[in-house]
């Protein structure tokens, strides 16, 4: 946990400093210098593509897209989850019921098939990424919330608070809030991953961050038309982009253990 | 010839040793009680015995099963063992039955594990074996599934697994701890009649079950055996002090106590109460009809019944947790109506409720101090912080708990504390009316009287009113003025305590005075004294509910439901209540 | 059972027609048309293709006749292919997609089940560690950057595997494609299976099944297995969606001209009712799986049936 924790901090702060720090310039072009492979010289840290723009600021770039893309999306996410969960959960009975058959219809959709529609119809706006990525992930939220909700409102303090006259926000501030912040935190940090999935896919298939932002998936997408004459401009930012979301799905996992040994107690 | 043979077992976990260094013998045939209060280490004992320890315990000493050491060999050899030669019967038969699986095919595998018969010979062994544990249409029931069984019905399955095989001993753990107490009585007499010669070692929280049906009790405390001996000689004169304590401790329900005065003002009414609800189908259950009640202040009525008798729903309904159907409720002379939110603070506070599992009772997330004083925040916005402090360790204090609690959290109370945490709670407030919902069910018998005494300690210092639910009649007998008595969501019967308990005037009391244990092995034990189980709400019998079950029962029953009516200073509802108490004597 | 699968028929029809509904006002609402980028559509023929594709009614209308059109399996006419009609290049994509499908999901099941049982019955210790570590992995790294580093390796390095897929033939050529989009659905169902048997064999009726003599295997067989397989049923239907996503990175990264190498260069070519149509195929398809799932749900589960 210690580890993921450490790696992901390392790489945000790449990613939020780096661009900056590279002497390239990410969209500049140079065609004295293209597909050079990975070295110190000229400061072509992660070697140039095939428009001799320099990888090593076009992969921080990315990794700085992909996570904002991510973070943003799950906060969407969190909101909308949260949110409806939570009433959903609270109020009960058949508003209960309405909005959870509302919820499985949803599941059962090929989402990533609409966003692409999306995507194709729309031209490729990257407000709509977010919108898209985080409609997906909200589902999951506001069943885990909702359940959540559910078990806890019928849990037997609910009904001491009640009785003593403890009023409705203080038991939903005070009472029901704190039980839920644990598992919410969890699932944020497993819905992150699969937003940085969702939004990395789309910018794989051409459909998500456009030229000349870039995103990792982009990258992938571009290390695979010259993986045959230069294998790093895909195994570099692939490889970030598979230690970003393990160490992002250990931490959830580990939090998740954390939280389920204290609930235990 | 000694069948099995323990020396010296203990059983630890890492440093904490929850079995130390237990010997006894059980002999062919023989019953064996083994008693103690929860953590003493009575189920450690039995898991030890078939090797179902968990992997991280360790158990040293030697358990010898007909002069062979059966002490941690491994599953391959044990297995030739379980099931055939010791088996075990668990608490709860909801849990222990596998409820994927048709009841039928559980039992089977047990004969074709043992290799004792297989094929359409095994069918028939299982079908006669159902019938023997007096399964209705043993072969429908063989494929049936647990969760289509009544609780009784799947005790009765568990049994018939576990002795199917005809075994040597058989271990039973709390076999009737999850069931009512009519049920109970019923199950403990086909243990007893099933097992011909089978060994049987009874494990038990409840002296009063061992008390007429072991022939020698094993005591334990805190992982000890601390006494052994012939079940009459124990209790006759206990030789060690735990003994003596859980003996003491023991609530008699041939005995009652001497109660606080009541004054005759009138405090709380209920007029015809009725409470429905719906199930996953939508069907609508109707789970209190037509209830007539009152309290008076400084009493404490005491409401009794059997699972689905209503009693939880009725004082839920009338604090205003879940709604009223029909029927009223009058406190002080004002009508208590709507949900609890809309309630006057004032009435709020004077009505507080004790619930059954303080650990569900009490937000994990808080500690004592806000648990307790949170209340004061709305009733008492005035009171400045240290005040509030100060308040709320009174209101510990009068539960025995000091202020070191303060900044504790619910998971680091015992359940006694945080039974007590949960009364100061509802104390702080000063209620004139404390319900407490089988607030002492959870609680073992040395806890169980502090909080008993507490509540006793209160009522006399400030003259609240207390309506106790219970389905243990014997607490009920020590705390009560007054018990009703609830059947299938109607009353059935109300009365002064000690004429309830001398002389009931519904066959349905009646049962279930017989049907509760005592701790007494003189007092010879009743047989079941009724048949069944209680019905399902969903289809309530006609007339009187409690017909199909009743002895007395004739046509008029059936058709016409008796109304409650005066009768020897209390009130029955029974067509036969004149006969009632002829019959018995 | 009858009426509960009924009754899931009868669910599954809804949320069919609101996919369907909502994939069509989706393409329509799209700014501007489908020809708006086409090269120098003269006045006259770009009139003459909106009659032709009927872009000039109504949008009820075209819906109503679309829906129309879906009833007797007719999804329209390409965009970009105006030779072919949508039904037509599903039905020449769709086999080698069912194929690689099939194939990953019954690995993904075999291989994940076994794992997620072997490393659940030896909690704790190295195997399991490894088996988890692994898993974990398999989670992580998407299909699109194991698909193309597989290639890297066994088409480009290796020359273990033809690089093209027409031009080779035999079993061979499905392996790593099979194994790439089975991997996190390996990975995830040895996880969501150790998981739940560990929590199966922590229950109060498999000590009973223990204290009855049953050995493990016989445990395992009579007793966890069903119950554990619960979760794991429940997941088939992400595990279906994800399995069709999967497949349009593969089929593209390998070269395979299934149904999803058409998604994507539908996509890419703005080939509106192409897309389309494979939105509502993919649709019907895993809703149709999914009450498959549903109903072997109620099969295992005896109280589920009662419903």
């Amino acid at each position: 946990m210690k580890w993921s924790a450490g790696i992901l901090l390392f790489i945000l702060l790449l990613a939020i400093v780096g661009p900056w720090a590279s002497p390239h310039a990410f969209q500049d072009t140079n065609f004295d210098a293209v597909l050079r492979s990975p070295g110190i010289a000229e400061a072509h840290f992660f070697g140039t593509d095939e428009f001799g723009r320099d990888l090593f600021s076009r992969t921080l770039l990315g990794t700085r897209i992909t996570l904002m893309v991510a973070v943003v999306a799950s906060l969407v996410s969190l909101i909308i989850g949260v949110s409806y969960g939570a009433i959903a959960g609270y109020v009960g009975g058949r508003v209960d019921a309405v909005m959870m058959r509302f919820v499985d219809t949803l599941y059962a959709m090929p989402f990533i098939f609409f966003v692409i529609l999306l995507m194709v119809t729309f031209e490729q706006n990257f407000l709509l990424i977010f919108v898209a990525i985080g409609a997906i992930n909200w589902l999951d939220m506001a069943r885990i919330v909702r359940g959540q909700t559910l078990s806890l409102r019928k849990r037997e303090f609910i009904d001491a608070a009640r009785l003593t006259g403890v009023g409705t926000a203080r038991i939903i501030f005070r009472h029901i809030a704190p039980n839920l912040i644990g598992i919410v935190i969890v699932y944020l940090t497993l819905t992150i991953p699969q937003a940085i999935l969702v939004e990395s896919f789309l910018s794989f298939l051409g459909l998500g961050v456009q030229e000349p932002q870039t995103s990792l998936g982009s990258l992938v997408n571009g290390g695979v038309k010259q993986m045959e004459g230069a294998p790093w401009m895909l195994l570099i930012p692939a490889v970030l982009l598979a230690t970003m979301l393990m160490c992002f799905n250990f931490l959830g996992d580990a939090l998740r253990d954390f939280f389920d040994a204290r609930h235990s107690l | 010839m000694s069948l099995l043979n323990v020396k010296d077992l203990s059983i630890q976990y890492g440093e904490s040793t929850v079995v130390d260094k237990v010997s006894f013998v059980v002999r062919r045939g023989e019953s064996i009680g083994l008693v103690g209060e929860s953590g003493s280490g009575k189920t450690q004992t039995a898991l030890g015995l078939l090797g179902l320890l968990p992997r991280d315990a360790r158990l040293t000493g030697s358990i010898r099963f007909k002069g062979s050491e059966i002490a941690n060999r491994s599953d391959r050899e044990l297995d030739r063992i379980r099931g055939r030669r010791i088996s075990m019967v668990f608490q709860d038969p909801m849990q222990a039955l596998n409820p994927y699986l048709r009841i039928g095919e559980q039992l089977r595998q047990v004969l074709l594990q043992h290799g004792l018969a297989s094929g359409v010979k095994a069918d028939q062994k299982v079908v006669a074996m159902l019938k023997r544990v007096g399964l209705q249409d043993p072969e429908r029931q063989f494929r049936a599934y647990p969760f289509q069984l009544s609780g009784g019905m799947r005790q009765r399955v568990m049994i018939a697994s576990a002795l199917i095989a005809e075994p040597d001993l058989l271990i039973a753990d709390e076999p009737t701890t999850a069931l009512d107490v009519t049920v109970q009585a019923q199950i403990l007499d086909l243990l007893e009649t099933l097992r011909h010669d089978t060994a049987l070692l009874l494990i038990t929280h409840d002296l009063g079950i061992v008390a007429g049906r072991c022939e020698r009790l094993l005591v334990f405390e805190a992982g000890k055996l601390v006494e052994t001996g012939a079940t009459t000689a124990v209790f006759a004169s206990p030789q060690h002090e735990h003994t003596k304590t859980l003996l003491a401790l023991a609530p008699r329900i041939d005995r009652g106590d001497i109660l606080p005065p009541v004054t005759d003002k009138t405090l709380l009414g209920v007029e015809g109460a009725s409470v429905s609800y719906r199930d996953a189908h939508h069907a609508e259950l109707v789970a209190v009809r037509d209830v007539n009640l009152s309290l008076r202040e400084s009493e404490t009525l005491a409401i009794v019944g059997e699972s689905g008798s209503g009693k939880s729903s009725l004082v839920r309904a009338l604090l205003g947790l879940i709604p009223l159907k029909a029927g009223r409720v009058v406190f002080a002379g004002r009508p208590l109506e709507g949900a609890v939110e809309t309630r006057a603070k004032s009435l709020r506070r004077d009505l507080q409720l004790v619930f059954q599992d303080p650990a569900g009772a009490l937000n994990p997330q808080m500690r004592v101090q806000s648990l307790v004083g949170e209340s004061l925040l709305v009733h008492e916005p005035a009171l400045s912080t240290p005040e509030r402090v100060q308040r709320v360790t009174a209101s510990l204090a009068t539960v025995g708990l000091d202020e070191s609690f303060l900044s504790r959290f619910p998971h680091q109370l015992s359940g006694g504390q945080a039974q007590r945490v949960a009364i100061a709670r509802a104390l702080i407030l000063e209620p004139k009316i404390l319900i407490c919902d089988e607030a002492v069910a959870a609680l073992d018998g040395s806890v169980r009287e502090q909080v008993l005494k507490v509540l006793r300690e209160v009522q006399v210092n400030t003259g609240m009113s207390i309506i106790f639910i219970s389905h243990d009649l014997a607490v009920v007998r020590s705390i009560s003025h007054r018990v009703a008595v609830m059947y299938l969501g109607r009353m059935v019967e109300v009365a002064e305590t000690r004429r309830l308990f001398s002389a009931p005037r519904h066959p349905y009391t009646r049962a279930l005075l017989d049907a509760s244990p005592v701790p007494d092995p003189l007092v010879a034990p009743q047989s079941a004294p009724l048949f069944g189980e209680v019905p399902s709400l969903i289809r309530p019998p006609s007339g009187c509910v409690f017909h199909p079950r009743c002895s007395y029962s004739d046509a008029r029953c059936k058709d016409k439901r008796p109304e409650l009516r005066e009768l020897d200073g209390g009130r029955v509802a029974c067509h036969h209540a004149s006969e009632t108490l002829l019959k018995q004597a | 059972m009858l009426r509960y699968a009924l009754l899931r028929l009868l669910g599954a029809i809804p949320t069919l027609l609101l996919v369907i509904v909502l994939a069509f006002l989706m393409v329509h609402a799209a700014p501007g048309g489908p020809f708006d980028d086409a090269r120098s559509p003269h006045p006259e023929v770009l009139a003459a293709i909106e009659a032709t594709y009927h872009l000039d009614e109504p949008v009820v209308q075209q819906l109503g006749r679309y829906l129309g059109g879906l009833l007797r399996g007719d999804l329209g006419p390409s965009f970009r292919y105006p030779d072919y009609s949508v039904s037509e290049l599903i039905g020449i994509g769709f086999p080698a997609s069912l194929k690689l499908g099939v194939l990953a999901m019954s690995l993904a099941i075999l291989v994940g089940v076994s794992a997620g049982t072997f490393a659940a019955l030896r909690q704790g210790s190295m195997t399991d560690r490894v088996v988890m570590s692994f898993s974990m992995t398999g989670i992580s790294i998407p299909v699109f950057v194991v698909a193309p580093v597989l290639v890297l390796l066994f088409a480009v390095k290796l020359h273990w595997l033809p690089a093209g897929w027409s031009g080779s033939a035999g079993v061979a050529k499905y392996i790593v494609p099979v194994v790439t989009l089975a991997l996190p659905q390996i990975a995830y169902i040895a996880r969501l299976t150790r998981a739940s048997m560990i929590e199966v064999l922590s229950r109060d009726f498999i000590r009973t099944a223990r204290a009855q003599g049953l050995g493990t295997r016989a445990i395992i067989r009579i007793h966890a297995l069903k119950p554990a397989m619960l979760p794991v049923l429940s997941y088939m239907g992400p595990a279906i969606a994800a399995i069709l996503t999967g497949s349009v990175v593969v089929e593209q990264v390998f070269g395979i001209p299934g149904l999803g190498a058409s998604f994507v260069n539908g996509a890419l070519n703005r080939d509106y009712t192409l897309v389309l149509g494979i939105v509502i195929f993919y649709a019907a398809l895993i809703i149709a799986l999914n009450l498959v799932v549903d109903l072997l749900y109620g099969v295992i589960d005896p109280q589920v049936r009662q419903r």
